[in-house]
């Protein structure tokens, strides 16, 4: 292991860089790694006028809500793995349950409530400040041990574990 | 809704995406040079989820498709408003490469408050789908509005 990581500060630093900043496509969206703990991760995406899907209300698109539950989903599956492997998802369900307030932040909390030796399923809820009142529901599955190498994200999720620390 | 009447009337589908910011931002966008409208993600740089492989991000893959059933609803049916989107499954087939990829749609059942859509991505080969999705709109006007 390298260096143990002993502050939540330093744990969503660290995850920040590995599930958002070296991601192009979580870059590109702004995603901001908010906590993670094992089993559960929570990342923020900030409202921008890129991002809107109709013109007339602000609303945002339905689509970076879809990659954040996708990237937030398989970061919670990074903090299970028993050791480091490739994973991807497997399918995705997005319940849209109502728009997006303009103008504020998403949250998204996601959760890896079971994983075996091939697959990981996960839970989560993005909100806007308020988790009882979702914005939208997702339900992902994830193939563990597909091709591709060991990146760092999944390395880095393993130490997570191996500490069984929560937040 | 004044652009779709437009649109529509002068038979440019490419006129549907030009006013939604996302599909600008993302470029996705409808085209029918074939006769069939389909939808086409630009492949850039910003679509990558996985530098390792490299292999296109999964989120954008859910994004497109969701795109493609729209343009569908809003050119080849006869809907009045935005359709609002209720839910999507997406199913990953295959990793997408760094290409662009491309979405047809149908629908699978057409009620009078909600319509259910299957759309297929593929990238090189349309007979090797990247991923598929069915998606349910609700397409009244009565409703909230819609969260497009």
């Amino acid at each position: 292991m390298t260096k143990s990581l002993t502050t939540p500060e330093e744990r969503v630093a660290l995850f920040q860089k590995l599930f958002s900043d070296t991601i192009p496509h979580n870059r590109a969206l702004g995603l901001k790694v908010l906590a993670v703990a094992r089993g559960l991760a929570s990342m923020q995406l900030d409202w921008c006028e890129e991002l809107v899907g109709n013109p007339e209300t602000g609303v945002l698109a339905g689509g970076p809500l879809t990659a954040m539950l996708d990237g937030c989903c398989g970061m919670a599956v990074a903090t299970m793995l028993k050791e480091p492997m490739p994973f991807a998802t497997l399918d995705l369900r997005i319940d849209y349950a109502k728009p997006a307030e303009p103008g504020k932040a998403v949250i998204a909390e996601a959760e890896c409530y079971r994983i075996t030796r091939s697959v990981a399923f996960t839970r989560a809820f993005a909100h806007q400040g308020d988790s009882k009142d979702p914005v939208a529901a997702a339900a992902g599955t994830f193939m563990l041990g597909t091709k591709g190498k060991v990146t760092p994200a999944h390395q880095k999720g393993r130490e997570i574990l191996a500490q069984g620390r929560k937040l | 809704m004044k652009r779709l009447a437009e649109a529509r009337k002068q038979r440019d589908v490419s006129r549907l995406a030009d006013a939604i910011p996302y599909a600008r931002w993302m470029q996705i966008a409808p085209e029918n040079g074939t006769g069939e409208l389909l939808t086409r993600m630009r492949y850039h740089d910003s679509l990558i989820g996985n530098t390792f492989l490299p292999a296109i991000h999964g989120g954008t893959l859910g994004a497109m498709l969701e795109m493609a059933a729209i343009f569908h609803l809003l050119w080849e049916t006869e809907t009045e408003t935005v359709p609002k989107i209720v839910n999507i499954t997406v199913d990953y087939l295959r990793s997408a490469r760094p290409l662009d990829v491309i979405a047809s749609a149908k629908v699978t059942k057409q009620g009078r408050r909600m319509v259910n859509v299957f759309a297929e991505a593929w990238q090189d080969d349309r007979a090797k789908p990247v991923a598929t999705a069915q998606a349910h709109f609700l397409v009244t006007a009565d409703d909230e509005p819609p969260a497009l």
